[in-house]
């Protein structure tokens, strides 16, 4: 309580800003007054501690201040007197350029009265209090997948964050001015990088991004140096490596991707990182890479920060063959269960299936269906596997699947209150046709081989679950007939839950029964809202594209 | 719609549409997407050497388009090898030395006959989408599509009425197959323009009993828009206390109650009953 007074009483005296380093110890406890890591804390519940902001007097709440954000180097010539400064780097030429519009898909982290926003190529650091920008970072990109960047991470006065082109990047927060960048995978091997790197003691732990047929890994840093601790391979990349037997052939699993792009949890008392992994490929037609399970892809997977190593695994999608990889982040939850105290992570799977494991363990707990319509799967194995049917692989004339390509949720965060003992999550029932149009029997490489025509939404909704029977508790189907899904989700212990609606809205429910409580039209979301208290005042921060939006109640 | 759902899905699944730009310099792609790099052909001729040197050496065994062979030559396309090598650095070795543990015999070639080779490998486009291929999707049976037809569609539908001469509007049968499945769907994210859904009726009661009818222009969780017959607008709240009640007639509420009752098999044979009203 004295530190948070005393942070408290720091940040509110410095008028003048002046980034607070940030002790990665902190980052272990329960979320309250900054966000210093992707998912707030490292549970990955994104439950808040902070009560300011309440179900009672929500009703209330408005906007503090907004601040639109532009990608890239910024205007040609001097900078006008007293704009923030743009720091230039990167290994490109400058001559690709980025024009598409900027879009914040990531955490936003808020330490010490600063936030720190990315997109890709691009960092910023901006004050807590009204979003006036202190610096910007920009890199000079050689090129690959632009889809997003999800976050910084922070350890003492340095950032870290990944570039599109394959690059982990440190820079000093306080000044924006760069201390070391490296590539960390082969840009020629058309990898691309979108995650949040999660640090967690001396480690800064990054996963790799690829759509063609290459292997997947997650890879430890040294914060000082950016040398390479250790590296994961989610695939067997030699003989003799575990869950080899699972794959065709070596071959087949040194190419079997598994890529794990989103950040995953850790559990300090085991030190175990928690996270899923990407999806096999090629991901459709999956012919070269045999029948088996197709090991350590579309599982839950802990590993030993210290030593790199694999504690336990649970495959949630054996051998799949749509695009759905299971790398969405792990809620870690210490609960009762049929009278017994139990360590578990819960995760809902874009395959359409939710899960609870224990964590210790990776031992099987719970298995239910939350997408009504999913139908590529006949059943569940002894283990609590869905098993997939072949026959909703895809056709020549077309196999109908429920869910599209998208998924039955996505990486948009859920979220979970221990008031409520729920688990929350954007979900929605789509339908797609998957043609097969590659007859060749060796297959196609990556996502090739096949032609996914959408055939729609059928429900859209915010969706909650009890992680001890796998019951949906409630269940808001969103109203909209649009074709599209709502955002990550922030719940608190001001008893609210924040999300964006698929139709522009930035709304608050009732974390008891999915009831709105508050929205404001926006724009559509682009994030998972966070919350965080500067000089006293709490805010409740979300993107809509290019625009930070921060709320409060007035005092 | 497609932005909407660029945004609620991963990194995995949804750049068909810059990968067929690739372009070293070339146009940024759509949405801040920026493709890979393609190689450059700076010698053509090189090119040609390498492919008949790589068709009578290599082709046997990994395929004449290096993509893997049927005796067990790995796909090249994929292979760290050849995508990290420049100019037949990395590929050199592995030909002068073989590879005795996979049963690849050394090829004595000189370093000028290697780098043709490495200059064909990379002329090939690496492309994780492969592009569409034009297969024919009508599979069914038609007599059995009669059948189902008459069961499941003949109430609203008919051969020789509405849908008369349909195969005739549709030339390719993907596209009549989807719109047939729930018009208003079927595009390829960033491709061609599904026929548009009819519109869904509102009618909008307020509290004191006026009564607003039209097609739907928005509806979510707080407010429903109806566009009326002049062609203007009038938006109600609907989360307040004095709500209107909102019903809305779907006329696709058929096609999207039956998605969930096909089999592959139906669909397939409906098409190709389909097809033949032409």
């Amino acid at each position: 309580m004295k530190r948070v007074l005393l942070t408290a009483f720091v940040a509110g005296a410095s008028a003048i800003i002046a980034a607070q380093g940030l002790d990665p110890a902190s980052i272990a406890r329960p979320l309250g007054e900054s966000w210093p890591t992707y998912s707030g804390d490292y549970t990955g519940r994104r439950y808040s501690s902070l009560t300011q902001i309440n179900q009672t007097n929500v009703k209330h709440m408005t906007l503090a201040w907004m601040r639109r954000l532009a990608n890239g180097p910024g205007p040609a010539g001097p900078r006008p007197a007293g704009a923030p400064e743009i720091i230039i780097s990167g290994e490109g030429d400058g001559s690709v350029t980025v024009a598409g519009p900027t879009q914040i898909k990531g955490s936003i982290l808020a330490v010490g009265g600063v936030l720190y926003v990315t997109t890709p190529d691009n960092t910023w650091a901006l004050d807590a209090n009204d979003g006036h920008e202190i610096w910007h970072y920009f890199w000079k990109t050689k090129g690959g997948t632009h889809i997003g960047n999800r976050g910084v991470g922070m350890s003492g006065n340095y950032l870290f964050f990944v570039t599109p082109d394959d690059y982990i990047v440190s820079l000093d927060a306080r000044t924006g001015k760069e201390r070391w960048h490296r590539e960390f995978s082969p840009f020629s091997q058309q990898y691309f990088s979108t995650m949040a790197p999660i640090v967690i003691g001396n480690h800064v732990l990054v996963g790799t991004s690829n759509d063609l047929d290459a292997p997947g890994w997650l890879e430890s840093f040294d914060p000082e140096t950016g040398k390479t601790q250790w590296k994961w391979y989610v695939t067997p990349q030699n003989e003799g490596d575990p869950g080899l037997e699972t794959w065709k052939n070596l071959d087949a699993s040194r190419h079997g991707g598994g890529h794990p792009w989103v950040p995953g949890s850790y559990d300090p008392e085991t030190r175990l990182y928690v996270f899923g992994t990407g999806n096999p490929t090629p991901a459709y037609t999956s012919q070269t890479r045999g029948d088996g399970d197709n090991l350590f892809t579309c599982a839950l997977v802990a590993i030993n920060v210290d030593t790199g190593k694999m504690a336990w695994y649970y495959q949630t999608s054996p051998h799949d063959t749509h695009d759905w990889d299971s790398a969405q982040t792990p809620i870690l939850v210490d609960t009762m269960v049929e009278g017994q105290r139990r360590k578990l992570v819960l995760t809902a799977s874009r395959n359409g299936f939710y899960f609870t494991v224990d964590r210790m363990t990776g031992q099987h707990v719970v298995t239910s269906k939350f997408s009504e319509t999913a139908n590529w799967a006949t059943g569940l194995n002894e283990s609590g596997q869905p098993v997939r049917n072949p026959a909703k692989d895809y056709h020549v004339g077309g196999a109908l699947v429920s869910g599209a390509n998208q998924g039955a949720t996505n990486w948009p965060p859920p979220a979970y209150s221990p008031d409520t003992g729920l688990f929350y999550l954007p979900a929605s029932d789509t339908y797609a046709m998957y043609y097969l149009t590659e007859l060749d029997p060796r297959g196609a490489m990556g996502l090739g081989g096949k032609d996914e025509r959408n055939v729609g939404t059928v429900g859209s909704y915010l969706m909650a679950i009890d992680p001890k029977t796998g019951k949906i508790a409630w269940k808001h189907k969103y109203r909209t007939v649009a074709d599209g899904r709502g955002q990550g989700l922030l719940t608190t212990a001001g008893k609210l839950l924040f999300g964006g609606d698929p139709d522009g809205n930035f709304a608050a429910y009732d974390p008891a029964n999915g009831n709105p409580l508050w929205h404001a039209a926006i724009g559509q979301v682009s994030n998972a809202p966070e919350t965080y208290m500067v000089d006293g005042r709490q805010y409740v921060l979300v993107a809509a594209g290019d625009t930070l939006f921060a709320f409060t109640v007035n005092p | 719609m497609n932005q909407r759902r660029l945004l609620s899905t991963c990194a995995i699944g949804c750049l068909l549409l810059t990968l067929r730009v690739l372009a070293a310099q070339g146009p940024p792609g759509q949405g801040g997407f920026v493709a890979y790099p393609q190689r450059s052909v700076s010698d053509p001729a090189a090119v040609e050497r390498g492919k008949a040197m790589f068709s009578v050496n290599c082709g046997f065994c990994h395929g004449p388009d290096a993509r893997g062979g049927d005796s067990g030559g790995p796909n090249l396309m994929r292979s760290d090898v050849v995508l990290l090598d420049d100019k037949g650095e990395r590929i050199g070795p592995v030909v002068l030395g073989g590879r005795a543990d996979k049963g690849m015999p050394p090829f004595m070639l000189t370093a000028a006959q290697i780098g043709d080779i490495a200059a064909f490998l990379h002329s090939l486009p690496v492309s994780s989408r492969t592009g569409e291929r034009q297969v024919d999707i009508v599979v069914g049976n038609a007599d059995a599509g009669r059948g189902l037809f008459q069961a499941k569609c003949a109430s609203c539908h008919s051969a020789t009425g509405d849908l008369q001469r349909v195969a005739g509007r549709y030339a390719d049968p993907k596209i009549l197959q989807q719109t047939w499945l729930l018009p208003g769907t079927g595009g390829t994210r960033g491709g061609g323009q599904p026929r548009p859904a009819p519109p869904i009726g509102a009618i909008v009661t307020t509290a004191n009993g006026q009564k607003v009818e039209g097609t739907l222009n928005r509806i979510d969780d707080y407010m429903v828009s109806v566009k009326l017959a002049d062609g203007t607008y009038r938006t109600f709240r609907t989360d307040g206390p004095n709500a209107p009640k909102v019903e809305l007639r779907d006329p696709l509420k058929g096609h999207r109650d039956l998605l969930q009752a096909y089999s592959d098999a139906d669909i397939h044979n409906i098409t190709a009953f389909l097809v033949t009203l032409k």
